[in-house]
């Protein structure tokens, strides 16, 4: 007994010393908000097409009932929105070279400012719905833009991610959770 | 005279303003009980974008969207509980500032008495060794032979 607490002290120390170490980890962002929708259906949403816009509008029926033949991304964008202007030519590149299906939801802008800003950049979405008062935002828990969700064949939503997709290592994350849906598909069908 | 006016205005003012509010006038609801409740809920809240205000007290975007929508649930006739647990399917625990007590927090809540009871057993066999040491010191005197006072 007296050997064992002879011990305690650098018991705690270790317990101690490798919560700071975790503490200190770098690529640990305290500000990170988990996502409650992560292995999820996609939200309820109804939204209309951007207007005086040909793109079709989005709800969540055309994102459950897809038929799986390419995962879909749902990128969050406004036109008030800078770095919504760079990630747009990585995601215009995604739906050239990975085969994805882009579709948008159109955060609290206005429609004619997204029509230009659309005709400016091009427009990579299928749909696009317009969310003139930031409801569907809430319901898919956004904190800002832009933001990203993968959804894979069956209609959950198997990743999130906030902020641009710019650089190496965010577009690294949004393929390997392509991967993910892709795999989540070929397990159903198998 | 001047100076009597003065302070009236003075007074005046002190007693209409008001401290600074995010909740903006178009927000608030006709029934002073709701809107109690809604500022009551709006506090317990985490404001998503500025993680360490309140909905009631931020000026951002969504919190207002959020406020809105707490007053809209609260008239659509859902208790406090049933508005939080909205938010929360949506945000997660996050969004509340109390953290719900569930298995995955139980160290959380646990740990400040784990620890303290730790320090106190800690404090109590210190203690108590002292004391022994002490009352064996005290058996022991008669038998050592120290300097008495006769000798």
């Amino acid at each position: 007994m007296k050997r064992i607490l002879a011990f305690l002290p650098i018991g705690i120390a270790v317990i101690l010393g490798g919560f700071l170490l975790w503490g200190l980890n770098p690529d640990r962002d305290p500000n990170e908000i988990p996502s409650v929708l992560i292995s999820q259906p996609v939200p309820a949403f109804d939204l209309p097409p951007v207007e005086g816009l040909d793109t079709p509008g989005l709800s969540s029926t055309d994102l459950a009932e897809n038929d799986g033949s390419a995962p879909i991304v749902v990128n969050v964008f406004a036109s008030w929105c800078v770095p919504c202007r760079a990630e747009h030519a990585v995601l215009t590149r995604m739906v050239r070279e990975d085969g994805i299906r882009l579709m948008g939801i159109n955060y609290k802008d206005k429609p004619q400012d997204a029509r230009k800003w659309l005709d400016d950049l091009g427009n990579p979405y299928e749909r696009i719905g317009s969310d003139l008062d930031g409801r569907a935002g809430i319901e898919w828990g956004i904190s800002g833009v832009p933001e990203t969700f993968v959804i894979d064949g069956a209609g959950t939503v198997v990743f999130r991610f906030v902020g641009p997709v710019l650089g190496d290592e965010a577009i690294g994350k949004l393929r390997t959770a392509l991967e993910q849906a892709r795999r989540n598909r070929a397990g159903e069908t198998s | 005279m001047i100076r009597k006016m003065l302070i009236a205005v003075l007074t005046l003012a002190a007693l209409l303003s008001q401290p600074a509010f995010a909740v903006e006038p178009d927000e608030m609801l006709d029934d002073p009980v709701l809107e109690e409740r809604a500022r009551a809920i709006s506090k317990q809240v985490r404001c998503v974008v500025c993680q360490n205000q309140d909905i009631d007290s931020s000026n951002a975007g969504v919190a207002r969207d959020l406020r809105i929508l707490v007053r809209e649930r609260l008239v659509a006739g859902d208790t406090d509980q049933e508005v939080l647990d909205f938010l929360v399917a949506r945000y997660g625990d996050y969004v509340l500032f109390k953290p719900p007590f569930k298995p995955s927090t139980y160290v959380l809540w646990a740990a400040p008495f784990v620890i303290l009871s730790i320090g106190g057993i800690a404090i109590a066999l210190v203690l108590a060794q002292n004391a022994r040491r002490y009352r064996n010191a005290a058996r022991q005197t008669p038998e050592t032979p120290v300097k008495e006072p006769n000798a």
